[in-house]
């Protein structure tokens, strides 16, 4: 009987495709990857590009603006033809460099592109002065502060980093515990809904002043502002997505002998879970902003302080560098959570791609 | 031999007694009358179908009697016992499969068993219930991959895997294309004649409630009550051509109004 159900519906797809669905990245930079063959054309245009960057660099006197040279211009000018000639040996090699090779091309096109754009900012900026010269510093500035500077960087990072980490968590907690709670329960949501409404839409970096004046401590208030920052878009979306799970699945769940608690923990969490995802997504960007809101008015310490600090001493490259390395944290958090609802989103189909 | 052998199958099964339900729904404009005065009785491994227009007040009769809602008036009783909550001995397949698209096949088959902390000590009972719809090769497949025949063969098997003594099938069929209708019906009276449980079907398809059931209770319109009864005397396995079918099929038109496209 069942081989003619299975004639009738559709033919079963290969077992390897149904393994991990949904997380197979669509590489749109793969077009430009000619599948096996020897030589790279494209890493060696890129690889020309490094290396006329670098002599650039270094053979083109920077145009002197009344204060001492650009330091590292030949470090930086030496760096990039090292770039260029590790490109030129991947490209010779071909397929023969293997994982290198396949890390690699994808980013073909971006690795011949990335020259022509550091060269560009490198002749206005260093070589032909064009833009103003504090506010707009040449690549080569960004690696003389990161060389000088990067101990009290480094330090603004990890502080930017345990006050995110602070924050996001508590705010994330919090958020999707209200969420579940005012979801679930009916005399919750009549309490908890009105606040949520109410204080939820401020933006948390409007009650900054309120809470460096109610918390003992201005980390204590940035984690209370961060918290409440990320608590809220988590709240609202894990609430909506417990309270639009399918009624049939209760049924079900209920039919079968299951519990309250089983009906919370095991439908109704699960079924919100890719909702709830989105409420992470959107909390971390919002305690991105209010981490650096709060770091640049009363926090003595964090990326946020850098910046407003570099920015006073108009030491602008630092500024830059400071960014650099706010951009990658940043970035970087939202690639780990993305990657974290891949994993456990892996049952799902079609989510969003970052 | 044959006689005791369907004895001890249908023992399994549960009784079930309807007596004088009517129920009515709060809305807005006030209440409204869905099922009036039914009195029904399902016999231990008796598959008796529920025939009716649709929104007639059918799905909320299966409701009941699964007892996911109170009854306004009347009683329901399982072997004797009023039914006044969900529990595991009554299962209900639902028009749509309702699997929980996070769970692998495996897993939910596997929710009665787990949702009742058994699930340890009998997951061979998983495997036996998806061996029974043919899906063992689909065990770690999640839903979204599985074609509509599919996942209802899935949401019967983590029906069966309970072992109920009363299935509720409410318009399990419904969704799915003609041949895997087909297919699936015959199934399913298979499964129903191996496993011996009683069964109370809902559907507005006059073929399929001839072919699968021993009785045929029509329903009149809204509100529903009961406008009459065919006995279905034929042995099973059933042949949808069968002379007796067609007789059977042109009374129940006729009882549902609709004498004119005989």
């Amino acid at each position: 009987m069942s081989a003619v159900i299975d004639r009738v519906l559709e033919a079963p797809q290969a077992p390897g495709h149904w393994r991990r669905p949904g997380i197979e990245k669509a590489a749109p930079a793969a077009v430009f990857a000619r599948p096996a063959e020897g030589f790279w054309r494209t890493g060696a245009l890129a690889s020309a590009g490094w290396i006329a960057l670098g002599l650039l660099t270094v053979y083109w006197p920077n145009k002197a603006v009344g204060f001492s040279d650009w330091a590292y211009t030949d470090e930086f000018g030496i760096a990039a033809i090292a770039i260029g000639a590790l490109l030129l040996l991947v490209a010779l090699l071909g397929t023969r460099a293997g994982r290198v090779a396949r890390t690699l091309r994808p980013a073909g096109p971006w690795l011949v592109a990335l020259p022509v754009l550091f060269a560009i900012w490198e002749i206005a900026t260093a070589k032909l002065a064009l833009l103003p010269t504090p506010f707009f510093a040449p690549p080569q500035s960004l690696i003389e502060t990161y060389i000088d500077d990067w101990r009290r960087l480094g330090e603004s990072l990890a502080h930017s980093a345990r006050l995110l980490a602070h924050g996001f968590v508590l705010g994330a907690l919090a958020g999707f515990l209200t969420g579940v709670t005012i979801g679930w329960s009916r005399i919750a949501g009549y309490w908890v809904h009105p606040v949520l409404r109410f204080v939820g839409p401020v933006p948390a970096s409007a009650l900054l002043p309120l809470a460096f004046f109610f918390f003992p401590s201005s980390y204590a208030a940035a984690v209370f502002l961060i918290a409440l920052a990320t608590g809220f878009p988590v709240a609202v979306l894990t609430w909506s997505g417990v309270a639009g799970v399918n009624r049939n699945y209760y049924d079900v769940a209920r039919t079968m002998g299951a519990s309250e608690r089983f009906l919370v923990l095991r439908v109704a969490i699960p079924a919100a879970l890719p909702q709830v995802f989105v409420g992470l997504f959107m909390g971390l960007g919002a305690a991105f902003s209010v981490l650096v809101t709060a770091e640049m008015m009363g926090v003595k310490a964090g990326l946020g302080f850098y910046l407003s600090w570099a920015q006073g001493w108009a030491s602008y490259s630092n500024m830059y560098a400071a960014l650099i390395v706010m951009a990658l944290l940043c970035s970087g958090l939202i690639t780990l959570l993305f990657k974290v609802r891949d994993r456990v989103l892996s049952w799902q189909k079609g989510t969003v791609k970052w | 031999m044959v006689a005791t052998a369907e004895a001890n199958v249908r023992q399994a099964g549960a009784q079930i007694d309807i007596h004088g339900v009517s129920h009515w729904f709060d809305v807005p404009a006030g209440p409204l009358q869905v099922l009036d005065d039914i009195d029904l009785t399902v016999k231990p491994g008796e598959f008796v179908a529920l025939l009716g227009p649709s929104g007639c007040g059918k799905s909320t009769l299966l409701r009941l009697v699964a007892g996911l809602e109170p009854a306004t008036a009347g009683r329901i009783t399982q072997d004797g016992a009023p039914i006044t909550r969900p529990d595991p001995s009554r299962i209900v397949v639902f028009q749509d499969p309702t699997l929980y698209p996070w769970r692998s096949v495996w897993d939910n088959v596997a929710l009665g068993l787990q949702a009742r902390g058994v699930l340890k000590a009998q997951r061979g009972r998983v495997d036996e219930a998806l061996k029974l719809v043919g899906l063992t090769d689909f065990a770690k497949a999640f839903p979204h991959q599985l074609s509509g025949g599919m996942a209802q063969r899935v949401a019967l098997a983590r029906a069966l895997v309970n072992d109920p003594q009363l299935l509720v099938l409410d318009e399990p069929l419904g969704k799915l294309d003609s041949l895997t209708r087909i297919a699936m019906q015959s199934e399913l009276v298979n499964l129903w004649q191996r496993a011996g449980f009683s069964a109370l079907l809902v559907t507005h398809d006059v073929e399929e409630a001839l072919f699968l059931a021993n009785r045929v209770i029509v329903l009149s319109d809204r509100p529903a009550r009961i406008a009459a009864e065919l006995v279905v005397d034929l042995p099973y396995p059933r042949h949808r051509g069968h002379a007796r079918l067609a007789e059977l099929r042109h009374e129940a038109l006729r009882h549902l109004g609709l004498d004119a496209t005989w």
